[in-house]
């Protein structure tokens, strides 16, 4: 369904990626975690290709890219519908509406009429339970509200996968909880899902197989019982102390 | 004596109420007429090459952020009224008919190519300031660079852009005085020959600083009104 095939990615001298392959089935979810600057960003970004890997290659159903040939803007454009990206620190569009932000791929993207992105819209919203937001600015929600919105925004594209990059860990502790109910309603109605988180609880729960990252490289994966409660490695087992801490 | 004779200027007498009075609709007719329009046209033709010149500096392109660069900073590097010389006496003296400008059409090259070069720079920095996580969000839903310009990024610069826009077009309509200079029948230009006739310097400039001045409060007002609406989504 979705995979990343020997990915290596330099900024300059620094390699962030090195020879990093994932593979994720329709309707599991992946959680990636690792220390900060191990490359989890890097690797969602590859994978909607905000970032252009030097080499290897990602595909989504049957479309491939091959990095290490000229890659076109088409191409790029045509894999990013496949795939909804939600932010760290949400990025909603602060000009528009709540049901703006969220009719904008749809309508300017993908040309569909604006009644009908208007009820998917609408719908996206209750399902994430802002159906009484729709016309109000990102600026008059609550930080948990926005990243709502922008999991419905992305959404609202119809994506094949979901990324996530850290989406609560902007948030005060008391408003992740209904963000991840989010993201937990969307596992189980079987959305394909990749989510570089922290939330434990939320890995523990949800994801099908648990990567942990260091330095660029995939350093274990397993279910998360196998990475969580009997890690093989000594620096997996160094982060999960570090994390319970 | 001198205090007499001081205090003689500065009260107004009937005679200088009616010179007031004699000069104010020649002085308002030289504001619609070619104030105004001048102003108006040359702040218009001047974003436009502002914006192009803008998209050409961050382009990427060299050749295009090239030339954008060079516009600007001979722009900026010479005065307007040498500019206005250029334009008007420097090309209509090169027997080439076509770039023999009427007064009018001279100064609005010159104040267009001069705000363009400002103006670009404010869109510049507009655009610049704009959080790179827009563009990004853009992307992700599929937009393409000018599908991305034109709904997330330019909306939002164009708020961040209004006061020092509003700044330029202000000072715009001061430097149309300069046009007085090739001979446009504008405002100050009216104003001088009032003088040579009423022999009346102070009275006449302070009406004409008064009028700049009102025209230039009304604006700052629509200026007001423009922002208050723009920042309906910020807290
Ligand atoms: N655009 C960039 N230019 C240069 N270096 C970059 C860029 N983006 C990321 N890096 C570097 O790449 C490395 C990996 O970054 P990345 O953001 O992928 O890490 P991360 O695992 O997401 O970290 P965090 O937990 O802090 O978000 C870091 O060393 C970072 O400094
Ligand atoms: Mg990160």
């Amino acid at each position: 369904m979705l995979s990343m095939t020997n990915i290596s990615k330099k900024f300059g001298d620094l390699e962030v990626l090195k020879d990093i392959s994932i593979n994720v089935d329709q309707g599991k979810v992946i959680v990636v975690i690792g220390p900060s600057g191990s490359g989890k960003t890097t690797l969602l970004r590859c994978l909607n290709v905000l970032e252009q890997p030097e080499r290897g290659e990602v595909s989504i159903d049957d479309q491939t890219i091959d990095f290490s040939q000229k890659v076109t803007k088409p191409e790029i454009r045509e894999l990013r519908k496949q795939t909804g990206m939600v932010f760290q620190n949400y990025n909603l569009f602060p000009h528009l509406t709540v049901i703006q932000n969220i009719m904008e791929g749809p309508v300017t993207v993908q040309k569909v009429d604006k009644a009908e992105a208007r009820e998917v819209a609408i719908r996206l919203l209750e399902k994430v339970g802002l159906g009484d937001k729709a016309d109000v600015y990102p600026y008059q929600l609550s930080g948990g509200q926005q990243q709502r919105v922008g999991i419905a925004r992305a959404m609202a594209i119809d994506p094949k996968v979901m990324l996530f990059d850290e989406p609560t860990s902007a948030l005060d502790p008391e408003l992740i909880g209904e963000v991840l109910q989010v993201m937990k309603d969307l596992a189980q109605e079987g959305m394909t899902m990749v989510v570089v988180t922290h939330e434990m609880s939320f890995a523990k729960d949800v994801a099908d197989e648990v990567v942990f990252m260091d330095g660029g490289y995939i350093v274990e994966r397993g279910s998360p019982t196998e990475v969580f409660e009997n890690p093989q490695q000594d620096r997996t087992k160094r982060f999960l102390n570090l994390l319970q801490h | 004596m001198a205090k007499m004779y001081l205090l003689n200027n500065i009260f107004l007498n009937a005679a200088d109420l009616q010179t007031l009075q004699d000069s104010f609709l020649p002085l308002m007719r030289g504001v619609l007429y070619y104030t105004v329009p001048l102003t108006l046209i040359s702040f218009f033709i001047g974003l436009l090459l502002a914006v192009i010149t803008a998209l050409f500096r961050i382009s990427g392109v060299k050749l295009l952020s090239g030339i954008a660069r060079v516009y600007v900073s001979i722009i900026r590097g010479t005065p307007l009224l040498v500019q206005l010389f250029i334009v008007f006496y420097g090309l209509g003296n090169l027997g080439i008919e076509f770039l023999k400008f009427d007064p009018f059409v001279g100064a609005l090259i010159a104040l267009s190519l001069n705000t363009g070069a400002y103006a670009s720079e404010i869109i510049r920095a507009s655009i610049l300031s704009i959080d790179k996580g827009q563009w990004e969000a853009a992307e992700s839903i599929g937009m393409s660079y000018l599908q991305s310009l034109k709904r997330v990024i330019l909306p939002q610069a164009t708020r961040v852009s209004i006061p020092p826009l509003s700044n330029s077009f202000i000072g715009l309509v001061k430097e149309t005085s300069l046009a007085s200079t090739i001979l446009v029948a504008e405002m100050f230009r009216k104003a001088q020959e009032i003088v040579a006739t009423t022999y009346q310097p102070l009275l006449i400039y302070m009406e004409v600083a008064a009028i700049y001045w009102v025209i230039c409060f009304i604006l700052s007002l629509i200026q007001d009104q423009i922002e208050a609406r723009l920042n309906r989504y910020v807290k």
